[in-house]
């Protein structure tokens, strides 16, 4: 169908990952098609971070992610959606203690 | 730098759109309410959330031409870098047309979270079945068309961009933040670049009348057709993929380039333009659509000149992306051997 597409393989593809600075978490920002890891650690920076978005990057291989489903939002996360005790406003707690 | 503002229909559907076989009837007909309720409430729609097939093919081809517009608008800047002025307006420039090339990939990534690959993508580009941005059809004659470029061109395509930031597909309104953020220096260089040119001798002055001359037209119909002829544009709006109306960006956009071309000191080379108070806008005069479609459909004076580039550059580009994959693969040899 596609009798276009040349024999090359495209570059694989890598999820990155910035500290926009020291003291904060990376952060995903995009991805990017490199060959090796190296490599997507130059392009990444040329990519992402031409305006000293940031200090550190992390390039993970695409593949590598494993992620929930967004169909079983509902059933995957509702474990936590009736344990309301979990949240501290959940108990009474009278006025003349403060703040606590 | 930014496509027209409507997303023109590809020569031909786009092959290998990997499209997941739709659910039976009740269950499509629960995913498709639940999707409207998300753009409804003006939610975002995330890669991997069921979508319906048009939204996605919409998407597809509004997000890839928009790519495109990044890396074939590189071209007619990109003849300058040899002959800029100076070596400051080298360095600007070099900048700039660095800045089109990164836009261009994160607007690819965000269209491969589509089920596209980047191949598919430019195979349709290099074989001139996708569209790309006409206002790069056209050539860039002299030192002031890289000034006019910045100044409207940039200022259109920020018009166009900054609604976009709050489309409902996520990870397209995430690279139209990144892109904005980079987006105004473009115009400001632009601009300044002209002010200098301004302050030069009559020769200098009459080439930037004459490339706000050739611009300007073609700037006002980088909006797309009129909102009566734009019939894609109902269902994008519908969709959360369009939020402003062509008629009513290209109205903001003469708004506020009115007032710089003042400044400036250029005028604007339509005798209808004329501030209408009752309306509090500007008004304007007939855009030749005739001559838009027809650079749409590959009949400007460099569409072919520019395809023909793009596809040198990938070809002779070729040997490079093999020797880095062989490159990898050798790497990886010699780790596994060392690890042995």
């Amino acid at each position: 169908m596609n009798n276009a597409t040349p024999a090359l393989k495209e570059w694989p593809l890598w999820e990155v990952f910035v500290r926009s600075k020291q003291g904060l978490e990376h952060k995903h920002c995009g991805s990017l098609h490199a060959s090796d890891a190296r490599h997507a650690l130059q392009m990444a920076r040329d990519v992402y971070t031409r305006r000293q978005e940031g200090v550190s990057i992390w390039v993970v291989p695409s593949t590598a992610i494993t992620a929930s489903e967004p169909d079983s939002k509902d059933s995957f996360f509702d474990p936590a959606a009736d344990k309301v005790y979990r949240h501290p406003t959940f108990y009474e707690i009278p006025d003349k203690v403060g703040h606590m | 730098m930014y496509t027209q503002s409507f997303s023109v229909a590809d020569s031909e559907a786009k092959p290998g759109l990997k499209s997941v076989a739709p659910p039976p009837g009740a269950e499509e007909a629960a995913l498709q309410t639940h999707f409207d309720a998300v753009i409804d409430a003006d939610g975002k729609i995330e890669p991997r959330d069921w979508m319906p097939e048009a939204y996605r093919k919409t998407l597809v081809r509004q997000i890839s031409q928009h790519a495109h517009s990044e890396i074939v608008g590189m071209l007619p800047e990109g003849n300058w870098i040899s002959r800029a002025p100076s070596l400051k307006r080298k360095a600007i420039l070099i900048a700039k047309v660095q800045d089109e090339g990164g836009h261009g990939l994160y607007l690819y990534s965000a269209a491969e979270t589509l089920g596209t690959s980047r191949d598919q993508m430019l195979d349709a580009l290099h074989a001139g079945r996708a569209k790309y941005s006409s206002i790069f059809n056209y050539p860039t004659l002299n030192w002031a068309d890289v000034g006019v470029i910045g100044w409207l061109v940039d200022g259109a395509a920020i018009m166009n961009q900054i609604p976009l930031c709050r489309c409902s597909y996520g990870p397209y309104a995430r690279a139209m933040i990144r892109v904005c953020k980079e987006e105004s220096f473009h115009q400001r260089q632009g601009y300044e670049a002209l002010l200098v040119m301004m302050q030069g001798t009559a020769e200098q002055k009459a080439m930037v009348q004459d490339a706000v001359n050739r611009y300007w037209w073609k700037c006002l119909a980088m909006f797309g057709p009129p909102d009566a002829d734009s019939p894609n544009s109902v269902q994008g709006m519908r969709w959360g993929i369009k939020r402003i109306s062509n008629d009513d960006l290209r109205q903001k956009f003469i708004d506020a380039t009115v007032p710089q071309a003042e400044v400036l000191g250029v005028t604007l080379p339509d005798p209808d333009l004329k501030w209408n108070e009752a309306r509090g806008h500007y008004d304007y005069g007939a855009i030749d659509w005739d001559e838009f479609w027809a650079t749409v459909n590959g009949h400007g004076p460099m569409n072919k000149e520019r395809l023909a580039t793009r596809v040198k550059a990938h070809e002779q580009g070729a040997w490079v992306r093999e020797a880095a994959l062989a490159h990898a693969a050798k790497q990886q040899q010699r780790q596994q051997k060392e690890a042995a």
